[in-house]
């Protein structure tokens, strides 16, 4: 063993909104070694390493810089201590050049003038020594990614980085890109430097990495030599599960095909193929779920069948009608129902009042209109029989929804979007960040739902979630579909786990049975 | 028509243009630094008014024209240090800060101005000091460029070495670097320990003192007495100069010019008899046409790059 470098001990975060992101954590390493910190999203990484890295503050516990307490308090005394961090969203200045960037807020002079000569001969320099080739005299932004991520490293390199944190440097990474950070990142620890490596991808933590730390819920829960622990090790310890509880289901009644996706195609604004040749179809009174890490391609393709985002090839029909060409609220009219993933941004209006946001998929239709007036009476009655059914919590109908509490914000937007009689519900991560109570009243109401005939798309990075309520599902890697299961009672989470990390996928064929027609 | 080539092609002219622009040209420097820091600075039109209004009182009160411009200059110190506080420390839209110092400073000078003068309309009865015009030796003999270049106020040649100083600021000093950095990716250089606000204080304090000198100009060089609301807009047609100049020091000279020119010739038509109204209207028209302009050819580029990148 190595000479431990950085010790964190204890470490607890409690966010202002009550999710606990780390609980008593103890992480550690050493010098000169690339240690991998895995975990699923949500499992307190990348908490942690704000922690470490001084954007945020911890609640309670130690961190020991070569045993000796330090408290990082902001991120330029993190930089002092000797940690820098090379962030997921690159801190670059687009307009500036290569050397302006790695020297800015530490620019060298002459005279007090800013000495541009010295600060690219600093970055040739570094660059040389470190095998980070760049041209200091390159503008950023129109520089590839690869590049973009090789001057955040030389940046904190040159404040004097000893201990360096990368978040998921992959992500956004070509394969060719990857080996060549990957060399890098050797040549680094090979110089002495400590390299802290987050990341999903478990062949590449197997590749790269010495040590590896596996976090699950806020917990430590293993670190091992690399070398010691098989991928399937690691994802079992990643996505085991922690508290199962059952839901009662009565057997499904299929109906008709209501979705059907047909070789989805979809290119994002930066160029990368998020969606390749998706393919599937959800009928009346089935729940189908789309397991996978996030980031997969799941965001997109709800975008895309609520009509949210456009420019994809392919084709997407709704109970027999082609969307292709439709607005929002033309999709929805069809009886598509809509829970997003990010309640505050798409799923309610805060400073409006609860019935402002529950009528405001249906404001404009006849029965609660009195020629040009709103039928104040009926929005209030409508309002109040939901708030009952769906045990929203508040003062009255008229209380502004940001004064709510998550879960019961998120139960405003159930009760709108299930009082419409939906023929599809989508549902990306109804369950996110709210208490368990709330939770298990937004299962249960999904299962109703289902047993009314609806055809419902469930998204959702719990396991759990994906386990207990779909009745079949679909595992989403890197833009594709790798898994399909008809009945999610014969999956466990290992196996559900090995797909998800892309360890493993199963055939055209078996993958194929999710279409009907 | 023969009548207005004959204006136009003449050296006075050309002094005249010069002589106009030097406001316009000053503020749109402020508004270079301003906008390079990611604040923009609306306020330098009531800027101007402050200054131009300060530099009359303390030059009479003084009898030093020196101080008169010192003055002016401090006085725009403490409009940005306002508009700094309120939108930097206590959140405030910068837009509607700008626009409220404008309207105090509109009604504030005149609210002054009668306090000190006991008039409200013009300051004639202050004996304010002028800041003088300079010969420049042998420029002055060359033929043509002579009687355009030479015998300006000193702030007009002030102005014209301030391009140099903002480009120099801007792209040769660590100050310059970190006010391009803070304007256009704020988070990045807080991430490098960058003290943003600080930074933006610094570059609107700049850009206020610019537009203080263009302020003691219109008062003690273009005219030699302060009237109300004697900037008439230049503040804003600044902020359009420096919007078609691309935020460019060289540009917004450029564009400052041809303001500039637009203001000559709307001083100069009316000797003939063309409505006064109409020709008063020209330096704003061109205002608008040139935004327009400006705006279709960004439109244009935009729509460009986007088909080079999805080609």
């Amino acid at each position: 063993m190595k000479n431990e470098i950085l010790r964190m001990e204890n470490i607890t975060k409690i966010y202002s909104n009550g999710i606990t992101a780390n609980k008593g954590v103890y992480f550690s390493i050493c010098e000169s070694e690339i240690h991998a910190l895995v975990g699923e999203n949500g499992a307190g990484k990348s908490t942690l390493m704000k922690i470490l890295f001084g954007l945020e503050q911890p609640d309670d516990g130690e961190i020991y810089l070569n045993n000796s307490r330090i408290s990082i308090t902001s991120p330029s005394l993190a930089i002092k201590n000797g940690i820098g961090m090379v962030h997921q969203h690159f801190m670059l200045v687009p307009s500036l050049t290569v050397a302006e960037n790695v020297v800015l807020g530490l620019e060298p002079r002459n005279k007090g003038f800013f000495d541009y000569k010295k600060a690219v001969a600093i970055t040739e320099e570094l660059a040389q020594k470190y095998n980070l080739f760049v041209d200091p005299n390159s503008i950023v932004e129109d520089l590839p990614v690869g590049m973009k991520q090789k001057i955040e490293i030389l940046k904190a390199l040159y404040r004097g980085a000893k201990i360096l944190i990368l978040d998921e440097p992959t992500a956004v990474l070509t394969p060719q890109e990857t080996v060549e950070l990957f060399n890098q990142l050797m040549h680094l620890k090979n110089s002495g430097h400590t390299i802290i490596f987050i990341s999903h991808k478990l062949n590449e933590v197997k590749q790269i990495s010495d040590r590896v730390t596996i976090m699950r819920n806020g917990r430590n829960v293993g670190v091992f030599n690399t070398s010691d622990v098989s991928e399937n090790d690691i994802s079992r310890l990643m996505v085991g599960r922690d508290v199962v509880f059952k839901l009662d289901k009565n057997i499904k009644k299929l109906g008709k095909t209501i979705l059907n996706v047909k070789n989805l195609n979809y290119t994002s604004e930066t160029g990368k193929k998020v969606l390749k040749n998706i393919s599937f179809s959800v009928r009346g009174g089935e729940i189908l779920g789309i397991a996978g890490v996030e980031g997969n391609g799941q965001r997109e393709l709800v975008e895309i069948i609520t009509g949210l985002r456009n420019y994809y090839e392919g084709e997407i029909v709704i109970d027999n009608i082609r969307i292709n060409n439709l607005s929002i609220k033309e999709i929805r009219e069809l009886g598509t129902s809509h829970i997003p993933e990010d309640r505050m941004v798409y799923g309610v209006a805060a400073q409006g009042t609860i019935e402002e946001n529950i009528i405001s998929d249906r404001f404009y239709k006849k029965e609660l209109n009195h020629r040009i007036l709103m039928n104040i009476k009926k929005v209030s009655d409508i309002s109040k029989d939901l708030i009952k059914e769906y045990k929203i919590k508040c003062s009255s109908s008229k209380q502004k929804v940001s004064m709510l509490s998550g879960g019961n914000i998120q139960k405003v937007v159930v009760a709108r979007e299930f009082s419409s009689n939906p023929k599809l519900l989508i549902a990306d991560q109804p369950t996110r960040g709210i208490d368990i109570g709330a939770t298990e009243f937004i299962h249960k109401k999904i299962i109703q739902l289902r047993d009314s005939g609806t055809a419902i798309l469930l998204v959702s990075a719990d396991l759990n979630e994906i386990l207990e309520v779909s009745d079949s599902l679909i595992v989403m890697y890197g833009g594709e579909i790798v898994a399909y299961f008809d009945d999610t009672a014969n999956v466990t989470e290992e196996e559900l786990g090995m797909y998800m990390l892309g360890l493993k996928r199963q055939s055209h064929d078996e993958i194929g049975r999710v279409i009907y027609e | 028509m023969n009548n207005i080539f004959k204006i136009i092609f003449s050296t006075s002219f050309g002094y005249a243009i010069l002589r106009v622009t030097t406001p316009i040209l000053f503020s749109g420097l402020g508004a270079v630094i301003s906008d390079k820091a990611g604040v923009i600075n609306i306020a330098l039109e009531g800027t101007m008014l402050t200054s131009a209004l300060t530099g009359v009182i303390v030059s009479a009160l003084t009898q030093s024209t020196f101080f008169g411009v010192i003055a002016a200059i401090l006085s725009g110190i403490f409009v940005s240090l306002l508009l700094s506080y309120f939108s930097l420390n206590l959140k405030t839209d910068i837009v509607l800060t700008g626009i409220a110092i404008n309207l105090l400073a509109s009604g504030g000078t005149i609210f002054i101005l009668y306090l000190v003068a006991h008039d409200k309309g013009i300051s004639t009865s202050l004996n304010s000091k002028v800041i003088p015009n300079v010969t420049i030796p042998l420029l002055n003999k060359i033929p043509i460029l002579g009687p355009i270049l030479s015998g300006h106020n000193i702030l007009t040649y002030l102005s014209w070495i301030s391009v140099a100083i903002v480009y120099i600021l801007l792209y040769k000093t660590p100050l310059g670097v970190r006010i391009r950095a803070v304007g256009e990716n704020p988070e990045a250089a807080e991430s490098v320990g960058i003290n943003v606000n600080k930074i933006r204080y610094i570059a609107l304090c700049i850009s206020c003192i610019l537009a203080s000198f263009g302020g003691a100009y219109m008062s003690m060089g273009y005219v030699s007495w302060f009237s109300t609301n004697m900037t008439s807009g230049r503040g804003f047609i600044a902020l359009a100069a420096e919007a078609m100049g691309k935020g460019n020091p060289v540009g917004t000279l450029l564009t400052s010019l041809l303001f500039g020119f637009a203001g000559a010739l709307s001083n100069n038509l009316q000797s003939l008899r063309i409505p006064s109204e109409f020709v008063q209207m020209i330096p704003y028209l061109a205002t608008i046409v040139g935004l327009v302009i400006y705006s279709i050819r960004k439109t244009n580029m935009l729509k460009y790059k986007k088909e080079v990148q999805n080609a």
